[in-house]
């Protein structure tokens, strides 16, 4: 079903969120830039504020329309909140507990179709194997998402040959596109679940939409489609890649590669982590603890002897073979969603779809 | 599942060289493995890592790791005192394929600490002695000093059905025995290629001249199987640190046949 919603029904919707029992997290302006944050209310929302990005940049800027959600992605994603970028695993005391969240489920506000993307991806990695990850699980269970679709697209965007946007097609409870043009401030909204429903039941200002909202709606997400600033070659990755393991590309990509592992912070999709045993000093308690890694530093490859992977042309070639092809073999989807974030946050301005470009007009 | 498990019991350990060490761990309840597969031991405090089972499968209460003392966490596991509780994860990973070798050859090449990996598969082949038809062992160690389980080693020379073939990489003065690479015995042994299957464990550099070796002689790269190593620190598909091209070692490996690992083993830096 399709609602629309004024300012006051988001307010309403997102206390009506919170009545049940969710923490809300959205994007909040913070550290320069639009991150996800906790939220109490629609005042928290980055009203007025958009982003510019490109390679290597990122700028905040105003809008003269107050939108709610006039940006595109920040550096973070729900993976800050899903996967967290440290977390103990084990303690010996109190016996055997760990960082499971007994905390409140998490509702997350305005996320992007590409995110949700991700989010599956993550779901794949984290619980669809034979082991799946306790702590991911808890802090997934329950997670309540309101999507929200795109009003423009970024420079560094191509979620559409990802086939991961600009429409939140799956995995959301609720997706709003926010109109603010003619007739108003309004929030087009879609329900995805039967709890969409339900909390859609309790935001009194939700009315049913008339065709003219929904058509608004939909042109500009068709508007966005067309706007995507990149676009991944339309060629098969796996056999590209597998096909190109020693192309001269990756040492002219080297040249300019930092390793500094930006892109894999960054990324909603990247989950490798290391695994820390430490103890006090009096060697009585012992905890297990995890953070985010990355394959761009040395130590993710190290072996008894040494790295496997000692240079910044391997270290590289096997980020982004993994992304876009190996990552299909191991989980059966593609790491890789479109969103830009390796692009705009690689202080050398490295472009992952013009690496494959380079690749795929030379082979 | 990280440390939840209920600790082992180290019953007994026995020094096999200057560097290397046998635990023999009493597991909570009888533990089933197959040959090949590995456990995540834990040195309280100090780290985690993947360690083969080195013992018979049938022995379900006494489970054997042969480990080199090479770093921290090794270093602490060689030097546990037995009555100690260890955590054991496990068990881990694809295992050595016995099935497809019956009815031929079976050849098992190990390079070093490659042998402890590779020891169940030969319990396991000389149990179910009558479903091969011949049996070689190609072991090499970089000196005699080296050597691990020497005295089984002495006993499976011995028998008529199973070929033992052990070199150095330098010889001492009491060493009689042949001086060279492990991929040089493959051409002294006799065996019939088109049958053949051959398991393999050791150096990476070892295991690729290896496998041109049998190539040449005609085994199949679909019968040929190595144990692949990759840093490991979850053991559950989830850390992403035992990649090697499309396979998550932990999972995939650490047995995969030369067929599958053919494109990504002859590159550097994979
Ligand atoms: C499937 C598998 C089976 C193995 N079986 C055996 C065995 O039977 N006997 C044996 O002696 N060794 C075996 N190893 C190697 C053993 O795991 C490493 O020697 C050990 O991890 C080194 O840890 P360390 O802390 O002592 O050394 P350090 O060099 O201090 O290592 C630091 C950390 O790096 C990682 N690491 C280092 N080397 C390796 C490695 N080779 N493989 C995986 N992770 C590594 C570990 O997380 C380790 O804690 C096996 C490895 C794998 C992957
Ligand atoms: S690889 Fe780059 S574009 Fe693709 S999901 Fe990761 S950050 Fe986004
Ligand atoms: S591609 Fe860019 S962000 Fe990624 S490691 Fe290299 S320099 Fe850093």
């Amino acid at each position: 079903m399709r609602y629309v919603l004024d300012l006051g029904g988001l307010g309403q919707l997102l206390a009506a969120l919170r009545q049940r029992g969710f923490r809300l997290i959205g994007p909040v302006v913070a550290d320069g830039a639009i991150c996800y944050g906790e939220i109490t209310s629609a005042a928290d929302l980055p009203a007025g504020w958009t982003d510019e990005q490109d390679g290597g940049t990122y700028r905040l800027k105003r809008r003269d329309d107050g939108a709610l959600f006039g940006y595109n992605v920040g550096p973070q994603s729900p993976k800050k909140y899903l996967f967290p970028a440290s977390a103990t695993l084990w303690r010996s005391h109190p016996p055997g507990t760990a960082d499971t969240d007994d905390e409140k489920p998490f509702a997350f506000i305005g996320v992007r179709s590409c995110e949700l993307h991700a989010i599956a991806v993550q779901d794949r990695v984290f619980l669809g194997g034979q082991h799946p990850d306790p702590l991911y699980a808890a802090r997934r269970d329950g997670a309540f998402i309101v999507a929200v679709n795109c009003g423009q697209a970024a420079r560094t965007c191509f979620c559409v040959s990802m086939s991961a946007g600009p429409k939140a097609d799956a995995g959301f409870d609720l997706a709003l596109t926010e109109l603010t043009g003619e007739g108003g401030h309004r929030f087009l909204a879609e329900t995805g679940t039967p709890r969409g429903e339900e909390v859609i039941a309790d935001t009194p200002g939700a009315q049913p939409a008339s065709p003219r909202d929904a058509t608004a709606a939909d042109q500009i997400i068709e508007r966005t489609a067309a706007q995507m600033g990149r676009a991944m070659p339309a060629v098969d990755l796996r056999d590209l890649l597998y096909g190109n393991l020693e192309h001269p590309r990756w040492d002219d990509v080297a040249a300019r590669c930092l390793t500094c592992g930006n892109c894999t912070m960054a990324c909603p999709t990247c989950f490798c982590f290391s695994v820390e045993d430490v103890t006090d000093l009096a060697g009585r308690a012992a905890e297990r603890n995890r953070s985010w890694d990355s394959c761009f530093t040395l130590d993710h490859s190290y072996i008894h002897g040494g790295p496997v992977r000692t240079s910044a042309r391997s270290r590289y070639r096997q980020w982004m073979t993994h992304k876009l092809a190996t990552w299909t073999g191991q989980f059966g989807t593609s790491g890789c969603v479109g969103c830009g974030r390796c692009i705009t946050w690689c202080p050398a301005g490295i472009d992952i779809t013009e690496e494959v470009a380079a690749i795929a007009a030379d082979t | 599942m990280w440390a939840d498990t209920e600790p082992w019991r180290l019953a007994a350990a026995r020094r096999e060289s200057a560097d290397t060490v046998t635990l023999g761990l009493e597991p909570p309840a009888p533990f089933v493995f197959d040959p090949g597969q590995f456990n995540m031991l834990y040195a309280a405090g100090i780290g985690e890592v993947p360690i083969s089972i080195s013992g018979d499968p049938g022995q379900r209460t006494r489970i054997l790791h042969t480990i080199r003392d090479v770093g921290a966490v090794t270093h602490a596991l060689c030097a546990t005192p037995p009555g100690t509780e260890i955590g054991v994860r496990g068990p881990y990973g694809s295992h050595w394929p016995l099935h497809t070798a019956e009815g031929g050859d079976l050849i098992i090449v190990a390079g070093g600490i490659g042998l402890p990996p590779l020891r169940p598969a030969i319990y396991q082949a000389l149990r179910h002695r009558d479903r091969y038809q011949r049996l070689v062992l190609l072991y090499g160690a970089r000196t005699p000093r080296d050597l691990l389980f020497t005295g089984e080693l002495a006993r499976w020379r011995g028998r008529f059905d199973l070929t033992v073939e052990v070199t150095v990489d330098v010889g001492d003065r009491d060493w009689r025995g042949n001086v060279g690479v492990v991929p040089d015995l493959i051409g002294r042994v006799t065996f019939e290629p088109g049958t053949a299957t051959a398991f393999m464990v050791g150096p990476e550099i070892m295991m690729r001249f290896t496998v041109r070796a049998l190539l040449e002689r005609g085994v199949p790269e679909d019968r040929v199987f190595l144990s692949m190593e990759r840093n490991m620190q979850c053991a559950a598909a989830l850390c992403g640190h035992c990649q090697l091209g499309p396979f998550l070692l932990c999972r995939d490996g650490p047995v995969l046949s030369y067929r599958q690992l053919a494109r990504w083993i002859s590159l550097r830096e994979i």
